[in-house]
């Protein structure tokens, strides 16, 4: 850490270096890219986490937490601009190539455009939406932008703001799609994307040469409404988010607030939460694994692990009276205490579970066309994985020893005996063979947990005004599809100044283009359900 | 008359009062036997089989596929053929959040369907806007684009709603009448009147 | 075994003998007969295969499938079709109106043809002539049109990239059923549906031909399911890709026709596999053992064709809800790399079979 401290100050004085939880450094636009490019090259900083658009009323800017996946060091990097007509900030998709989809969220919701970004597009509204709706001075009079009925013009050409010279921006047409080329428009209402995602997909007879993503079909603007709510109120956003992982979102936005006012969890509750997410990614993955034999065609492949699905879902309704959002991780703790008998079903689940896994590999996994369906198909690279921020099962099959509860552990996972699931294919059977054992490796957890729950509160003490003190927050957990991060702003009230959801599965619907290229029409949606994303999770 | 089926006994259901207006209203002018018993048959044909459009936005959709799994099984009923082509399905269940870049989608999806069309709002989210009702980019309820047949609140609804849900639409089918007489299509040209593809009536 | 053929041979003494009716009228009223009845049969087996086979997928997936309308659900493809009867068909603008239409006939029609040729029991054949099986593969080979048709004429991109697929597939597979098929008429010396019945009365073909005919009869039944485009060979209509592929612009009847031709081509197929391998109406006899033949003799013949054909079906139900999908290329290679070899080998072994006699 000192290392790049000397590093950057000798490299790059008129960055500004401020030490706190994480190393923060703040640089004028002009610096930015080679900043990054020195980041990138010369220390290894070659994961972009997080990209977070920021609106501090006077300033506009962007926030970035770059990792070093093989320190696994964070670097927090503040670039902001005082132009509220039109800002513009340099873009760093030709280092990172996750930040293309990223800088297009930023621009959709703040309008910072991003120079030299090969398409600045609105990503989430609508074309002919007013105003960009993140920015403090929105006018959300539903009068600018009603609920409009007609169909909205698809454009096969968008913009691009290229340098040419230092200080001198041209603005350039980009074709995405040629007249020529024959475009398949899958989705959004198509039973393989997972939920309401659109791609355009162009084809030469059954290969595909591109795909064009549209997003925002359910875009809901939780993170927008975030900042209208006290923090105890923003909670049960998050179990809408991915609703397949919803104890373990809501975990990271509670640990991350409890960051914020330095508050201690009772080991019962920290007990109880890291239980209720193994629960939680079991059944996740249970649904994942199900889904995709769906789509492969292998119908009854989905029933059988729903049936254990079902029996996790009762375990969790018995503590929670819920089946799918369940409320029940809140600030401090969690919000009630276990089901008398909780760990007798838990024990039952841990009887059925190999034997039901064995079933399925029985079923499926050793199926000839399965593996022709899924081996080699869709290929991820480990340096790719990180380019895209591929993180979770997905990062973990092609190699990337990405697990957040090894690389920054929280709760009690750093007290835990359990593997990371890494494999090196790369390829959908990688993922989905991945899946199996991290269901494996959650019942090893629960099986260390299950007579091991202490007695004691199950919540602490937390003021009944939760206000947080001025500064940021940033928390990773290892949700069911990946990284979930949680950024929390405040400037001093009850309520936060920005809150981001940093999901999985918007990164992994990033790749999908880079993963689909050359493959065939019946390989998009191997992948797809391979990557296992959740559509609302992406939109948000 | 009594509106009844074959799974629940009638004084379980919850607003008949609502089912016998819509008799009474379609007794008023009186029935032919012959039409009537005509009725009777299409009306048994359809809604004892009402197959859904698979479609689904958010968290209602996956409680959709556990309707459809071995605890819940709604093939008993005849309802698991779900198709993904509008043209083929008969009701359209609109789970989850409806978002303004979502809403021309979800009208044309209504309308490929072919007649007779039905739609239940499921979840909160559809049928208000739920819990992201004061967001910028949600529509407040599918009722204000398509017109609803029947309501399915929760967040969302258990599976045990949905069947109920999907019983009461197959009730109100049962007292249609597919000649003359009172006609739900009416009602639903006078909605897609008031609500143009063009601009929102507000 | 007891001739049913009484029953034709009494319906046409009737007519001419009792009745008086000049030639041409009996000729005329006995075509319409057997074409209601044809049509009779077609529909009610349809609707007993769709039920059929959501009881039996639901079983394999730990659910009790429809129970409610009527008793145990045997009601449920009835109310299905009441109401995809009166479904509207949506005419669609930018479409071939012509060729949009005519498809889903085509397709229903070149099913019905196959389903005339089958032997429905000792006596009870539409036609029988010397080129039966013959006939057979041309009329069943027309609803590859149909399906074509549906898809290019649909305008849409989906339907045209599924018709494209069916073209591909059907065209292919095509070769593996008349190859396998060939292989058995060669056994059998005849094309004859009836004359190959017959040849089956002691033992079955499955039994006789041993090693070549279990071969003849695998590759005709994956070729079959391929023929039918269903599962694992479901790629025109493959709903998590294409939504419905070539049928997705189509509702109503239009939509019913495919639906019921699906269902009627499955048994078809398992018809046919059961007048080449298992016999055709033919009672399962085992040479030497007279009380158990005997024993057997007394079950209706009708009930043996319709029985064989529905295990038959069995079997390619149960695969499909187990197995993926097979990828478009995968599909083609395992036809002309694989299957297509080893049935031209398999005939060479019939053939040999033949020549020396090896068969029982």
């Amino acid at each position: 850490m000192a290392n790049l401290q000397a590093i950057v100050a000798e490299k790059f004085p008129e960055a500004e270096i401020v030490n706190g939880e994480t190393l923060e450094l703040n640089v004028p636009d002009a610096k930015w890219h080679s900043l990054a490019t020195t980041l990138k090259n010369e220390l290894g900083f070659d994961n972009l986490t997080a990209l977070i658009g920021m609106d501090w009323g006077d300033l506009l800017g962007v926030v970035y937490y770059l990792t070093n996946t093989s320190t696994w060091e964070v670097v927090r990097v503040k670039v902001t601009t005082a132009d509220r007509v039109k800002p513009m900030l340099h873009s760093i998709t030709d280092l990172y190539a996750v930040a293309g989809i990223y800088e297009r969220e930023v621009y959709d919701f703040y309008g910072i455009i991003f120079i030299n970004h090969p398409d600045m597009r609105r990503l989430f509204l609508r074309n002919d939406w007013v105003g960009f709706p993140f920015r403090k001075d929105y006018d959300a009079n539903p009068e600018v932008n009603p609920v409009r009925l007609d169909h909205e013009k698809v454009d096969d050409v968008t913009v691009s703001y290229v340098e040419t010279a230092p200080g001198k921006i041209e603005k350039r047409k980009v074709e995405i799609f040629s007249p020529e080329q024959f475009v398949v428009n899958i989705g959004p209402q198509h039973p393989a994307t997972h939920g309401v995602l659109r791609l355009r997909t162009a084809v030469d007879g059954e290969t595909i040469t591109k795909i064009d993503l549209y997003l925002g079909y359910i875009h809901r603007g939780i993170e927008k409404l975030c900042e209208g709510l006290t923090y105890p109120q923003t909670l049960h956003f998050t179990d809408r988010l991915d609703y397949l992982s919803a104890m373990i979102n809501r975990h990271a936005l509670c640990l991350c607030v409890e960051k914020a006012l330095n508050l201690e969890v009772p080991r019962r509750a920290q007990v109880i939460r890291v239980m209720m997410d193994e629960l939680m990614r079991i059944s996740s993955h249970l649904l994942a694994i199900g889904t995709f034999c769906m789509d492969l065609g292998a119908t009854t492949m989905l029933f059988y692990p729903l049936r254990e699905r079902e029996t996790i879902l009762d375990i969790l309704e018995r503590t929670t009276g819920a089946r799918m959002t369940f409320n029940y991780n809140c600030i401090g703790g969690v919000i009630a205490d276990l089901d008398p008998n909780f760990q007798a079903d838990v024990k039952k689940l841990l009887e059925i579970m190999p034997k039901a896994i064995k079933e399925y590999n029985k079923v499926f996994t050793g199926n000839v066309i399965a593996h022709n369906r899924m081996d080699g198909v869709g290929v991820l690279s480990e340096a790719d994985a990180k380019d895209y921020n591929c993180t979770g099962p997905t990062g973990r099959a092609s190699g990337w020893a990405c697990d957040i509860r090894k690389r920054h552990p929280y709760g009690i996972y750093s007290e835990l005996q359990f593997d990371e699931v890494v494999r090196h294919e790369g390829d959908s059977m990688a993922r989905f063979k991945a899946r199996i054992s991290e269901m494996e490796q959650s019942c090893r957890i629960l099986a260390q947990l299950v007579d091991q729950i202490p007695e004691g509160d199950i919540c602490a003490k937390v003021p009944k005004i939760i206000k947080l003190p001025e500064g940021h927050w940033f928390q990773q957990v290892e949700a069911c599809r990946g990284a979930f991060g949680v950024y929390i702003e405040s400037a001093g009230g009850n309520q936060p100044l920005r809150v981001k959801f940093n999901s999985p599965g918007f990164c992994l619907a990033g790749a999908v283009d880079h993963l689909t290229r050359g493959e065939k029409i019946a390989d998009l949606i191997t992948i797809g359900g391979s990557l296992d994303y959740v559509v609302p999770d992406i939109d948000r | 008359m009594e509106v009844t089926t074959k799974s629940m006994p009638y004084g379980d259901w919850k607003d008949n009062e609502y089912i016998e207006g819509m008799v009474n209203e379609l007794k008023a002018n009186g029935v032919n036997v012959v039409v009537g018993s005509l009725d009777k048959l299409i009306n048994w044909g359809r809604s004892n089989s009402i197959w859904p459009l698979t479609f689904a936005t958010s968290c209602c959709g996956i409680e959709f596929i556990s309707l459809g799994a071995a605890r819940y099984d709604m093939a008993r009923f005849g309802w698991e053929v779900a198709r993904s082509s509008p043209r083929q399905a008969d009701f359209m269940m609109v789970a989850g959040t409806i978002v303004h870049r979502m809403a021309p989608v979800v009208r044309r999806l209504y309308d490929q369907l072919a007649e007779p069309k039905y739609v239940i709002a499921t979840g909160g989210c559809a049928i208000s806007g739920g819990p992201f009702r004061h967001s910028y980019h949600v529509v407040k309820g599918v009722g204000e684009i398509i017109p609803v047949d029947v309501y399915c609140p929760g967040c969302p609804p258990r599976p045990e709603a949905m069947i109920y849900a999907i019983m009461q639409l197959s009730r109100k089918i049962k007292v249609e009448r597919f000649f003359g007489g009172v006609n739900r299509q009416e009602k639903q040209q006078d909605f897609l009147k008031n609500h143009p593809l063009d601009k929102m009536a507000d | 075994m007891q001739d049913l053929s009484f029953i034709t041979r009494w319906i046409d003494n009737f007519l001419s003998g009792t009745l008086h009716f000049p030639e041409w009228l009996t000729v005329t009223t006995e075509c319409v007969l057997i074409g209601l009845v044809l049509l009779l049969l077609y529909s009610v087996l349809a609707l007993f295969y769709i039920l059929f086979e959501r009881k039996v997928c639901a079983y394999f997936q730990c659910r009790l499938g429809p129970n409610r309308v009527g008793p145990w659900g045997i009601l449920q493809s009835v109310a299905d079709m009441f109401k995809i009867l009166i479904k509207e068909l949506i005419s669609l603008n930018h479409v071939d109106k012509f060729l949009f239409g005519l498809a889903p006939f085509l397709v229903i029609i070149a099913s019905m043809l196959s389903f005339s040729v089958l032997p429905w029991g000792n006596g009870l054949q539409v036609v029988d002539f010397n080129i039966g099986i013959f006939f057979l593969l041309a009329v069943s080979s027309i609803g590859v049109l149909g399906i074509l048709l549906a898809g290019w004429s649909s305008n849409n991109k989906f339907t045209l990239i599924g018709a494209l697929r069916s073209g591909a597939q059907m065209v292919s597979y095509e070769l593996s059923i008349g190859l396998s098929v060939l292989t058995m008429v060669c056994f059998a010396g005849t094309m004859s549906v009836s004359g190959i019945v017959a040849q089956q009365e002691h033992t079955w073909f499955i039994f006789s031909g041993h090693i070549p005919a279990i071969i003849a009869f695998l590759i005709y039944v994956v070729a079959g399911t391929a023929e039918t485009n269903r599962g694992p060979f479901d790629l025109p209509e493959a709903e998590s890709e294409l939504t419905a592929g070539y049928h997705t612009e189509y509702s109503g009847i239009h939509f019913g026709f495919f639906y019921l031709a699906e269902y009627l081509n499955l048994f078809i197929i398992g018809g046919v596999a059961a007048l080449l391998f298992f016999g055709g109406w033919m009672p399962l006899h085992i040479p030497g053992w007279d009380g158990f033949n005997a024993c057997m003799d007394y079950i209706p013949s009708v009930l043996w064709f319709l029985m064989k054909a529905i295990a038959v079906t069995f079997v390619m139900i149960w695969f499909k809800w187990t197995f993926p999908r097979l990828r478009i290329d995968q599909l083609l290679a395992f036809e002309w790399k694989y299957l297509l070899p080893i049935n031209l080998f398999n005939l060479v072994l019939m053939v040999l079979v033949i020549t020396f006699g090896l068969h029982f």
